[in-house]
């Protein structure tokens, strides 16, 4: 490494800061629909991923619709296909919950195997729908290609737009549930689910709403990645697993605890990562984390939900 | 009525080879359209071709297609079902294999190992199929070879592979690792003067297996050096720090073979990251016009993939069959490295069967090694006696409409070599 001068050494580690900050905003965006879910109602939702996938597929319908009908528009669509992914998948969330969680409240492990079902059931729907190759969105201009602040740093402007809707996500979320009516009944109901209902909260629209809720940041999180990857009827399985690991080492139910364990995670990852490889940095990763849940079944921010 | 006209061409050409003679051409080829069948069994009697109860009748022969038609890797499976069906539909509008309609069971094998087992116990045991096209990936394959072996069954295999394997019971119409590999690097040693790789794959058999080969390739054979080697995880999609090790190693060419959804992500960051075909050499073997739909064109410009076959190979068997495969499966189709290799799969069957003139499938073992087919359309295959073909490497560069130019070819066919040796 004797050839490189400090100044590309320095460019070269800005980029990598960078590199990890991208991972943080794609694991957090990944992991928030799944921290309501999971947290406020101590569903596991198996089919986390298939909602994010719904939330691809919307986008990728609109991206054509667009082509097709207003190809003016094809610069700017990606903006309005967030609100439209946001809602299919929050619609789907919604019936799924009338139709199947709401009868498995009290059973967290058949909430498992039922929404495991489901997944299953939504990716052969897809591939029926879709067909089984991949699909992928045109990216618009000004999302390709990079931002140079110097000569030698590329940051690319796709990761800085999923950073920014990631920062705008999280922050509506948390107002969402730290300053809203609705967060406070939701709040409410996590704590204790009879008090709540005695003191005239409709508990089951609070859950129905959740759950969609978590849905629906979901599908947000499936069309910022059809600009990163392809998407096919399986996607949704390589995400769940990441998803996971970050909802439970932060800590179920606290959003504070999400956002630092997704940071740890992504910068943890991405150091070891530079340094050893990815496989390699993949498995250390784990095992950190497998340790610290040893010490802290809790997660790293442990609050109170309802039992 | 189209189909009888159709028939009748290649048997006459066949009758006029045999012993029949021109005297009774003309009464014949008018009983023809009335019962082709009662002809072929005259000069090809089902009890002669088929002594081993294979799915064979005096009209009919029945072989498998044994693919993933669902789950992970029907995405990539669908262009080889698409292919051999085509291969199978044209052989019969050509007459068919001894006089003999060629039918088709599909099976689906879901992209589960465990049932590709068990779809092809059930084709050569319950349907006892002639032949069966079939396998992807190399954990499916190697799930039914023992069954293959034990039943006495032939599997003609399409994907480009890590190579170390050699059944009686297989015929390999992919590249082996050493093929593909050893032939592009030497490329990028000579040619574009790369000294120092840089490796980088999904984490899993046929990566590792190739970049073991790769890495003794560069270091003990060129005298090259590998500057880094990396695999991340099937759907891993933030390449950021992957890419930044790049950086930090400068190497002058790239080797790659990452897969599936990864692939989209991999090219499209390196892409965001200001790497691309103007500042950096990068040569794949995962990339066919498969993959490159998914990823886009933009993204892989000035790239390169060492295949045997691309669909921009300019030669007239390969117009012929690029026009017959769009026209069946539409103009928007494309034509990867292993949807060619599908292709082959059962012409080489009918050309073994006709050359043994019989089904059995020993017989035909007997007779694949030394077949030849000039109508291929990567150009010329022939079978060596180790199951694989001897096949041209071609080093492909990506335009980006998605299709790649031919940069280079190798002067002469490669011969095969699963077992290769000092690289395992």
């Amino acid at each position: 490494m004797g050839d490189f001068t400090t100044q590309e050494l320095m460019a070269i580690l800005a980029m990598q800061g960078f590199a990890g900050l991208s991972l943080f905003s794609v694991l957090l965006l990944m992991a928030l629909g799944l921290a309501i879910i999971y947290g406020q109602m101590r569903v596991i939702n198996m089919a986390h991923g298939e909602f994010m996938v719904i939330g691809a597929y919307a986008t990728y319908l609109f991206s054509t619709f667009i082509t097709a009908q207003m190809p003016g528009m094809l610069d700017y669509y990606l903006i309005l296909a967030i609100p439209f992914a946001f809602l299919a998948a929050f619609v789907v969330g919604w019936i799924v919950e009338f139709l199947l969680i709401r009868h498995l409240y009290h059973r967290p492990l058949d909430t498992l195997l039922a929404t495991w079902g489901l997944a299953l059931i939504m990716q052969q729907a897809f591939r029926s729908g879709f067909g089984a190759r991949e699909v992928s969105v045109r990216l618009p201009d000004w999302l390709q290609g990079s931002y140079r602040p110097t000569m030698m740093i590329d940051i690319p402007i796709n990761g800085l737009a999923i950073m920014v809707l990631t920062i705008l996500v999280t922050a509506g979320v948390a107002w969402l549930l730290y300053k809203s009516r609705w967060g406070l009944r939701v709040r409410c109901t996590t704590t204790n689910r009879e008090m709540a209902g005695a003191v005239g909260i409709n508990t089951r629209n609070v859950d129905r709403l959740t759950f969609a809720l978590g849905c629906g940041i979901a599908g947000i999180a499936g069309a910022a990645f059809t600009t990163i990857s392809s998407t096919g009827p399986t996607s949704g399985s390589l995400y769940i697993v990441d998803t996971f690991l970050v909802v439970v080492f932060g800590g179920a139910g606290s959003l504070l605890g999400t956002v630092a364990s997704a940071f740890t995670i992504a910068q943890g990852q991405s150091i070891l990562d530079f340094f050893i490889g990815g496989s390699m940095g993949k498995v250390i990763t784990l095992l950190i984390v497998v340790a610290i849940l040893m010490i802290r079944p809790e997660g790293l921010f442990a609050s109170k939900v309802r039992r | 009525m189209s189909r009888a006209s159709t028939e009748r061409d290649p048997l006459l050409r066949r009758l006029r080879r045999s012993v029949v003679g021109s005297l009774v051409l003309a009464p014949l080829a008018l009983s023809l359209a009335a019962g082709g069948s009662a002809l072929a069994n005259e000069e090809w009697p089902t009890e002669e071709v088929n002594t081993t109860g294979l799915a064979v009748t005096d009209d009919t022969v029945t072989v498998g297609i044994l693919h993933s038609l669902s789950g992970t890797m029907a995405i990539s499976e669908t262009g080889s079902v698409e292919a051999e069906t085509l291969a199978i539909e044209q052989i019969n509008a050509q007459g068919g294999v001894l006089g003999r309609q060629i039918q088709i069971i599909q099976e689906d094998g879901a992209s589960d190992w465990p049932t590709f087992a068990d779809r092809s116990r059930k084709l050569l045991r319950q349907d006892n199929v002639a032949a069966v096209f079939g396998c992807w990936t190399s954990a499916s394959r190697k799930a039914v070879l023992p069954i293959f072996e034990r039943e006495n069954g032939m599997l003609f295999y399409p994907t480009f592979y890590e190579g170390l394997e050699q059944s009686p019971n297989v015929i390999y119409t992919g590249q082996e690792a050493t093929q593909q590999i050893l032939a592009g690097l030497d490329w990028a040693w000579n040619e574009k003067g790369a000294r120092s790789f840089y490796l980088i794959g999904s984490d899993y058999i046929w990566p590792r297996t190739s970049m073991k080969i790769a890495r003794i390739h560069i270091e003990d054979v060129l005298g090259g050096t590998v500057v880094g080697e990396d695999y991340y995880a099937l759907g891993h999609t933030s390449f950021g720090s992957a890419i930044n090790r790049v950086r930090l190693r400068r190497p002058d060419m790239i080797f790659h073979a990452v897969v599936g959804g990864s692939n989209v992500a991999w090219h499209r960051q390196l892409n965001a990251a200001g790497i691309n075909g103007e500042n950096q050499d990068m040569l794949a073997i995962s990339v066919t016009e498969d993959e490159v739909l998914g990823i886009g064109g933009e993204n892989v410009e000035g790239f390169y993939s060492s295949m045997k076959y691309f669909q921009s190979l300019d030669n007239e068997n390969n117009k012929a069959f690029v026009e017959a495969f769009k026209e069946r499966w539409g103009d928007d189709s494309v034509i990867g490295d292993v949807t060619q290799a599908a292709y082959l799969g059962p012409w080489l069957w009918k050309e073994a069967v006709e050359r043994s003139g019989s089904f059995d499938i020993d017989a035909i073992r007997e007779h694949l090694p030394g077949i030849e087919l000039d109508t291929a359309p990567e150009g010329y295959v022939k079978v060596h006696p180790n199951h694989h073909l001897w096949s041209y490497t071609r080093i492909g560069k990506w335009n980006r409409d998605g299709q790649a130019t031919v940069v280079w070819e190798s002067p002469e066919l490669i011969e095969p070599d699963p077992f290769p040796e000092g690289y395992q």
